[in-house]
């Protein structure tokens, strides 16, 4: 039988080796560390096709993230999904001619908003709505867009 | 007429007395619970039992959990790779191996293991000690068995399954690494960030830590009812070891069915 200093240490180092996993797993493992964005403002934009876009997927400009979606609607009066962005407010430079195009991280990764700035001195304000928009691209449209250019030729 | 008709409706019979014996046992294990529910609070008064347990049912078990989450998360990262390279995203192979560990095989593995390791040595404990008729011992002394012997162990597996299974998975999700990342080359930046975009911390992450907390729950309650309420020969204890290990196993793999479809948020 060991003695009690010895398991009391044992259970010690065993505690605190399961919360440092639940710790290791928190901040590395899930997306606790990148989900926190911290002030932000919104704005919205409104897409023909969203893709599989969906809340909480990132928003980048030029690759880096500024923000995330946090919400999607559907806007039956134009037939166009509202898609709202929450940008952080450390990035209130945005002009408001800026345009949001959906992309695809690799082809078959991930979706996110990029954010391509544009010339005018104004900048974009809580509850602003996007301008210019690219929606997403659809494999299958392209394809079937292909096909059909083949064929016509 | 009277000996076939008996000899016909024995095995109906056998049948109803099988049904009704496991409505009794499931009533005496719930009110069992109850009663080592009941003596909890008296643990406050010795927390060195706990300690005792926490090193028993807790730490003994730790290198089994280690080694058996760094084997899982290996195979998933060659499995995972093998399937993903097909359609050339091998870089999905870290959202593949965090969330089928977190998810699933964390909290499963971990009860599986922890009822084999620690659950059948409780069972075994608890029995051998009502075969010496310990158990009476301490109620003549007018130390109820509840409070001294059962509470603290159960309480040392409710608290000890949680951290098994999060020590599972995170020395899965490296050992998935060491494999992908390490062995078969996918980008180690994609491995870590492909993981961060898909693990939720709500949905996937806290959804695992319940699960583990009930099959902690669960497995604890089993091991301790069929110890305390083994038949108290060497045949006895030795079938109620067995019996604590495939009831467990049997109900954490039901309960995971059950929790997975109440928990899993369809997106």
């Amino acid at each position: 039988m060991i003695s009690r200093r010895t398991t009391e240490f044992l259970v010690g180092l065993f505690v605190a080796a399961g919360i440092a996993a639940l710790f290791m797993l928190a901040m590395q493992v899930s997306n606790l560390s990148t989900i926190s964005l911290g002030d932000t403002y919104r704005v919205t934009a409104t897409f023909t096709n969203i893709g599989s876009l969906s809340a909480r997927s990132p928003v980048k400009a030029s690759g880096v993230r500024v923000g995330q979606v946090t919400a999607i609607n559907y806007d039956d009066q134009r037939n166009q999904a509202v898609v709202t962005l929450s940008i952080e407010k450390r990035f209130d430079k945005f002009s408001v001619d800026t345009a949001a195009s959906i992309y695809t991280a690799g082809l078959l990764g991930e979706q996110y908003v990029a954010l391509q700035p544009g010339v005018e001195d104004d900048t974009l304000k809580d509850g602003d709505s996007l301008l210019f928009t690219n929606s997403a691209m659809v494999l299958e449209r392209l394809i079937g867009k292909f096909m059909v250019n083949k064929m016509e030729q | 007429m009277g000996e076939l008709w008996q000899r016909l409706s024995a095995p109906f019979t056998a049948l109803g007395r099988a049904v009704l014996q496991s409505f009794e046992r499931l009533g005496h294990s719930t009110l069992f619970l109850l009663q080592v529910i009941k003596g909890l609070p008296a643990i406050l008064l010795r927390p060195w039992l706990v300690v005792q347990q926490l090193y028993s049912v807790g730490v003994l078990t730790t290198v089994i959990i280690i080694v058996a989450g760094a084997f899982v998360g290996m195979v998933l990262g060659l499995q995972g790779y093998n399937i993903l390279v097909r359609f050339n995203s091998e870089s999905s192979l870290g959202t593949m191996v965090g969330l089928t560990l977190v998810r699933e095989l964390g909290p499963v593995v971990t009860a599986l293991l922890f009822a084999g390791r620690a659950g059948s040595a409780l069972t075994a404990e608890l029995g051998l000690m009502k075969a010496t008729e310990q158990f009476s011992g301490m109620e003549m002394m007018a130390v109820d068995p509840y409070k001294r012997v059962l509470a603290p162990r159960f309480i040392a597996g409710v608290v000890s399954m949680p951290l098994l299974a999060a020590m599972f998975s995170a020395v899965g999700v490296l050992g998935g690494y060491v494999i992908g990342v390490g062995l078969l080359g996918v980008d180690g930046g994609a491995y870590w960030s492909q993981m961060q975009g898909s693990v939720d911390f709500t949905d996937d992450l806290m959804t695992g830590f319940y699960k583990s907390l009930a099959f902690g729950f669960v497995c604890t309650w089993v091991a301790l009812f069929e110890g305390y309420d083994s038949v108290p020969t060497s045949e006895g204890v030795g079938r109620a070891t067995t019996q604590s290990v495939v009831h467990a196993s049997l109900a954490v793999l039901g309960l995971n069915f059950i929790l997975t479809a109440l928990l899993l948020e369809t997106s």
